[in-house]
């Protein structure tokens, strides 16, 4: 596992420069009764004709990991409620009306919303080869840049997995812990420190 | 107490058998029928004669000038002792008497064994406690790793290791307040390294990572090459099969030896009758880990025996917010420890001390 883990890093880095360029934004709208835990689309890439993707093929390996919920809040859910696909004002712009309380932190200098939450359908994310991917996928977003991480974290070394030590694990995904548009963990207050010696009857 | 008939009932060690082929039913039978040649072999995990345990080799020593061997000193003592007790004390108070070591004991006297200790703690703190003693599975090897790069000193490990596994509470207005904690998470200045003797236990900030510090818990390394196992003079703590270091809390003399070999203070001794809250009490313990411990004994890291003999993750593992803290068997090629060794730059503590740890420190960056 581990030397196919190495041979899909490897294609990662070769080929995510030229891909990312080529990110189409055309695709049909998207149906779906519950994309937040629905099963992957695994939706094709507009341009027809092209070999299959690497990307595509990194991301949507066989591989599964049971996540736990992603951490959206239930009043901002579904983004659809809102956003209904209509008028979308594409060009990157400050927020001042809605998603205020949103700072982001996280390469702002060259990204924002439309570059990872899709613009067609607002329940979703996509990848930079335009396939789009539901919240839960979201390791798969966070691993086109980060890819050192998400090997680890496939193979359970970074970030957290709770279960069984022999048997079923469950994932935390990357933005239980690092929130997405500010991607530093928080300092936290620690908790007593152990009695000294001399506090001890 | 090991039955050593050629009885094929007891070379099955999951077969129970009733109570008359060993001692579990209060009579003296059993601990004079063990020969020294018994006593020395090796017990394999597959042929464990009657033992519930394959803890190994127990030598036999004898006491001082006597010619005669402890047990049975002890077991000549406890016929006397308990013709007289068997008049007047309840069955439990003998059976406390007549104890032997775990390790020692067949199948239906542990199970006998603990019953009696739920018993006593139904008894003395009002909750049912169930006491488990589930042994080491076959082809497992426990491994730990701790991500320094990763680890921020928030000490909720050393907390919920607390009440996961019921050691004493401070006690503000009892006697004695002898707070246990097992794991000790150090604060050290990140320009200095890994400088145990500037570290400092006690930090307690706002809020951390401090600034240009790191962050490193220790508790019990399961040494390969366990030298707190080799000072007891009674022999009531060893490394079980599964890697792990373990104490039978009652074969304890508290002589506290062992904590004074231990390299890296992971050893408690209760100084003074432990202080659990009946509230507290996590009635899920193991007879070798988490159960109520009592006064005078050493107390250690188990990696959670109660819980990772059961599949689950050590309460440190499942409770560390930044998942600095990965579990697993290390005979698993698969698995995350054999991951960080292969793949990560790896930190032994006091390695020079060829104990062998089979806790590794490791840094994810």
């Amino acid at each position: 596992m581990q030397l196919r883990t190495r041979i899909n890093l490897s294609w990662l880095w070769l080929v995510l420069p030229l891909l990312s360029c080529q990110s189409a934004p055309g695709k049909a709208a998207i149906d779906g009764p519950d994309p937040l835990h629905s099963e992957p689309l695994k939706q094709a890439p507009a341009e027809a004709g092209l070999p299959p993707n690497p990307i595509a093929l990194a991301m949507h390996s066989s591989e599964t990991f049971a996540v736990a919920k992603p951490p959206i809040s239930e009043d901002m859910w579904p983004c659809t409620t809102c956003h209904d696909g209509n008028d979308v004002n594409r060009n990157r712009r400050v927020l001042k009306e809605e998603h205020t309380n949103i700072q982001l932190h996280h390469d702002e200098e060259h990204r924002w919303c439309l570059d990872c939450h899709d613009a067609t359908n607002r329940d979703y994310l996509h990848l930079a080869s335009g396939v789009t991917i539901t919240f839960d996928e979201s390791y798969k977003l966070c691993g086109q840049c980060h890819g050192d991480k998400y090997r680890d974290w496939r193979m359970g070394v970074h970030g957290k997995r709770t279960g069984q030590w022999n048997g079923e694990k469950q994932y935390l995904l990357c933005v239980h812990c690092h929130s997405p548009h500010e991607p530093h963990f928080k300092p936290l207050k620690p908790e007593a420190p152990p009695a000294r010696p001399t506090s001890i009857r | 107490m090991a039955d050593t008939s050629p009885n094929p009932q007891d070379l099955d060690p999951n077969a129970v058998h009733g109570c008359a082929s060993g001692g579990s039913c209060g009579c003296s039978g059993g601990t004079d029928d063990v020969s020294e040649a018994d006593m020395d072999a090796p017990m394999d995990g597959n042929q464990v004669m009657g033992t519930y345990y394959d803890g190994g080799k127990i030598e036999n020593r004898s006491m001082g000038g006597l010619a005669l061997t402890r047990r049975e000193f002890a077991t000549s003592m406890g016929i006397v002792t308990g013709a007289i007790a068997a008049a007047g004390c309840s069955g439990d108070a003998l059976e406390v008497f007549k104890q032997t070591r775990l390790r020692e004991m067949t199948q239906p006297q542990v199970k006998e064994f603990l019953a009696r200790l739920e018993r006593e703690y139904k008894a003395k703190y009002n909750t049912d406690i169930t006491v488990g003693a589930t042994p080491p599975a076959e082809g497992v090897k426990f491994a730990y790793a701790l991500d320094l790069s990763r680890c921020i000193g928030c000490r909720r490990c050393v907390h919920a290791c607390v009440k996961e596994n019921n050691q004493s509470r401070p006690n503000p207005e009892g006697e004695h307040n002898n707070p246990i904690q097992w794991i000790k998470v150090l604060e050290m200045e990140k320009e200095k390294g890994i400088n145990l003797e500037e570290a400092d236990p006690y930090y307690n900030p706002d809020k951390v990572p401090r600034e240009g510090h790191f962050y490193m818990p220790v508790a019990c390394q399961q040494c390969e090459n366990p030298p707190c196992t080799k000072v007891c003079p009674v022999q009531a703590t060893w490394k079980e099969a599964d890697g792990i270091v373990v104490i039978d809390y009652d074969w304890c003399i508290g002589c506290r030896y062992c904590m004074v070999a231990c390299p890296y203070g992971a050893r408690r001794f209760n100084w003074a009758e432990p202080h659990l809250p009946q509230k507290d009490i996590n009635p899920n313990t193991h007879v070798l880990g988490n159960r109520p411990r009592s006064k005078g004994v050493v107390e250690k890291c188990t990696w959670c025996i109660q819980r990772v003999r059961n599949g689950r993750y050590p309460a440190c593992v499942e409770i560390c917010p930044v998942g600095a803290r990965k579990f697993g068997n290390l005979n698993d090629p698969h698995g995350e420890i054999r991951a960080v060794l292969e793949n990560k730059r790896v930190y032994i503590l006091k390695e020079d001390l060829n104990t062998q740890p089979k806790f590794f420190y490791f840094f994810g960056v």
